[in-house]
């Protein structure tokens, strides 16, 4: 008898309807070393200030953070995103910088039908004809910034620009997004070596092309080479220099400086955006760390608040995932950036703002906002995508 | 294509190939004399420009930052090769580039650990910062006359130095046959120190020139080490003068494949074409150089090994 009552509450409990979760469970692969691991490391510190503002929960409910470092290797990223799904069973993997990393963790993610929530790269595929219901652009599209500086470049009038951009997929990428934008001649297009470190040469051909404005698109380490020697040669004072929004990062201006100053960028977020949300994440990220956020940091921050919003529409039943992604697409949380909704494709539509680096009272580099460029801007790729 | 933008292009490939001299020849004489692979020469290079960068903000002067940058690194060369690298150079070249290797992790983390992950602020002295006119039309910036100034002081220096002093012949001797050399009485530790210290000297100059110029971050040693071989490997091994003219060499092809391969593509072949492949031949024009000379001259161009 008391056997046959074990094996009855033992089947009684294995039939018992699947509770909701008691916590959240987030995967979080950066690149945390190397070169790289500024950029992810703005990301993680945007997440884990958010992580405070939510007191340490997403939707009412306590979170496991799981921090990996994917070290810019696509091979490592590819174990961590497995380690995640298949051991540690994750809720949600995010935090990813790079595009290839991207590409390595999408199988094992997507197979563990978990979502994806990128808080940078967007790869344009995934935005058309290979979009996914598991991912999530939490930031941008990868040639969003470029779109907007094309545009601005051709709003003014510019006719003979001079385009420099490293020479690999994603500068291409990076150029032809400003191609769809801007309508003008070129006084020249050149490709750099990924990691070159002199632009001499480069500086020299620009200086004899005689454009009337520079586009450049050089990220990392590159870009701080380049600024640094555009401003030594004194071009800055000859040719406005015009970027996008990840070559003047505040991280970036902090550390390069004078050099910086009066050049020209477009991005989705900045510093001075007028809204509550945004005023309490800047103060509250210069209190925690020290620095002023860039928009990394706000891209990690804004992720977390989407989670957050997502599993609170959910009521915590993250097992149901098709209520789950009806509620990240919902997007029903106030971004740092402003207007924000997820298109069909699970991109962002949303404004990109010219901003101009100046000094501010304090004697900081910063972006100051000096125009609207785009308003609830769609990306390129949306038409291709049959979800 | 002017004739003026031609000069300063040469001028450029001029200033790059002396800036990789500086890092060439210390290379060269480590390899050639001591037979040393030595992967962290371009760690010694990183410490210099972060040292120059740190000292010259303390100091307020570039002169005194980068004096003191220099003695500094060299210091570091020396300690570091009576306690680490002494031991390598009996062993097999493998395991020197195993544990040089090491070392290029273990100074990369120190200087992350030490200065943090962002590039460093290090910016071209204000004497400097102008532009000199050199010919109607053609104006240069003054920092980079200045490197390839002191390029071109240094590399004399080397030249009376290895060719007309009794330390210099020692190196000679050494660097054309090692075992001899011992055996005709030369204190070869000693002279293996001080020739470290002098290439981890010149690591630390070419980090402090070339810092103004280029981002001072974690792993900057790298890119600029594989160029550093390649002229050693063009020039020749334990060849000062063959590490001269190898990384002029390299300097002016390297220059010169990016201003000009992409244009001169462009006139042959369709755009498209031309597009794709100028800038890729342009970025593997010095590999391209190191096969034509090594297939002409295979220990390079000034070999010292007798």
């Amino acid at each position: 008898m008391k056997k046959q009552l074990l094996w009855l509450a033992l089947l009684g409990a294995l039939t018992l309807p699947a509770q909701a979760a008691d916590k959240i469970k987030i995967g979080f692969i950066s690149t945390l070393s190397g070169p790289g691991g500024v950029l992810g490391a703005a990301i993680r510190d945007g997440f884990n200030l958010a992580l405070e503002h939510t007191g340490g929960k997403v939707g009412g409910l306590p979170v496991e953070l799981i921090v990996e470092d994917d070290q810019q290797k696509p091979d490592v990223a590819k174990q961590l995103a497995d380690k995640m799904t298949k051991r540690d069973k994750v809720d949600f993997v995010t935090g990813v910088v790079f595009q290839n990393i991207m590409q390595a963790i999408e199988q094992p993610v997507f197979q563990a039908q978990t979502y994806l929530i990128s808080t940078n790269t967007g790869p344009s595929d995934l935005a058309g004809e290979r979009c996914n219901p598991l991912f999530f652009a939490a930031a941008w599209v990868s040639d969003s910034y470029s779109e907007a500086t094309g545009k601005n470049m051709n709003d003014k009038g510019y006719k003979n620009v001079f385009v420099i951009a490293p020479n690999y997929p994603g500068g291409k990428d990076v150029v032809n997004g400003f191609k769809r934008f801007y309508k003008g001649g070129y006084a020249g297009e050149v490709y750099t070596k990924l990691g070159q470190l002199d632009y001499a040469v480069e500086l020299s051909q620009l200086r004899a092309a005689k454009p009337d404005a520079v586009f450049f698109f050089l990220p990392g380490g590159m870009g701080v080479n380049f600024i640094k020697q555009y401003h030594q040669a004194g071009l800055n004072k000859e040719f406005p220099l015009f970027g996008t929004g990840w070559s003047f990062d505040q991280d970036t201006l902090a550390a390069v400086g004078e050099p910086t100053l009066g050049a020209l960028n477009a991005a989705h977020w900045n510093l001075d955006i007028d809204n509550p949300q945004n005023k309490k994440f800047v103060a509250d990220f210069e209190k925690k760390y020290n620095r002023l956020p860039n928009e990394f940091a706000s891209q990690g921050y804004d992720a977390l608040m989407l989670i957050d919003a997502a599993v609170r529409d959910v009521k915590g039943k993250v097992e149901d995932k098709e209520a789950l992604r009806k509620a990240l697409e919902a997007a029903n949380f106030k971004s740092v950036r402003g207007p924000f909704k997820f298109n069909k494709n699970h991109f962002p539509i949303q404004n990109y703002y010219l901003r101009q680096v100046v000094k501010d009272d304090k004697g900081r580099f910063v972006n100051k906002t000096v125009a609207t460029i785009f308003t609830d801007h769609p990306d390129a790729y949306v038409s291709a995508c049959k979800m | 294509m002017s004739g003026l933008l031609f000069a300063e292009q040469c001028l450029n490939g001029l200033q790059f190939g002396l800036m990789l001299f500086l890092l060439a020849a210390g290379l060269t004489l480590v390899f050639g004399i001591m037979d040393l692979i030595n992967l962290a020469h371009g760690s010694l290079y990183m410490l210099g420009a972060y040292l120059a960068a740190t000292l010259t903000q303390a100091t307020d002067s570039f002169l005194s930052g980068v004096a003191l940058a220099l003695c500094a690194t060299a210091l570091i060369g020396m300690l570091l090769e009576l306690t680490v690298l002494r031991h390598l150079y009996r062993r097999d070249h493998l395991s020197q580039v195993l544990a040089t290797f090491a070392l290029i992790l273990i100074a990369n983390e120190a200087t992350r650990a030490i200065w943090g992950v962002q590039p460093l602020s290090f910016n071209v002295p204000a004497a400097l910062s102008g532009s000199v006119q050199l010919l109607p039309g053609l104006s240069y910036s003054a920092f980079r006359l200045a490197i390839i100034a002191v390029g071109l002081l240094v590399a004399a220096l080397l030249y009376l130095l290895i060719g007309r002093t009794r330390i210099g012949m020692l190196v000679r001797a050494g660097a054309s046959n090692r075992a001899m050399a011992t055996a005709m009485g030369t204190n070869i530790q000693r002279l293996f120190t001080a020739l470290f210290g002098v290439g981890a000297a010149l690591c630390a100059l070419a980090g402090a020139m070339l810092g103004p110029l280029l981002a001072v971050q974690v792993g900057m040693g790298e890119n600029i080490l594989i160029l550093a071989f390649v002229v050693v490997v063009i020039g020749g091994i334990g060849s000062v003068r063959g590490a001269f003219v190898g990384a002029l060499l390299v300097g002016v092809v390297d220059t010169f494949g990016r201003a000009f391969v992409p244009l001169t593509l462009r006139q042959f072949l369709p755009p498209a074409l031309a597009d794709a492949a100028g800038p890729s031949l342009a970025a593997i024009s010095i590999y391209i150089l190191m096969i034509l000379v090594l297939l002409w001259k295979p220990q390079g161009l000034f070999p010292s090994r007798a």
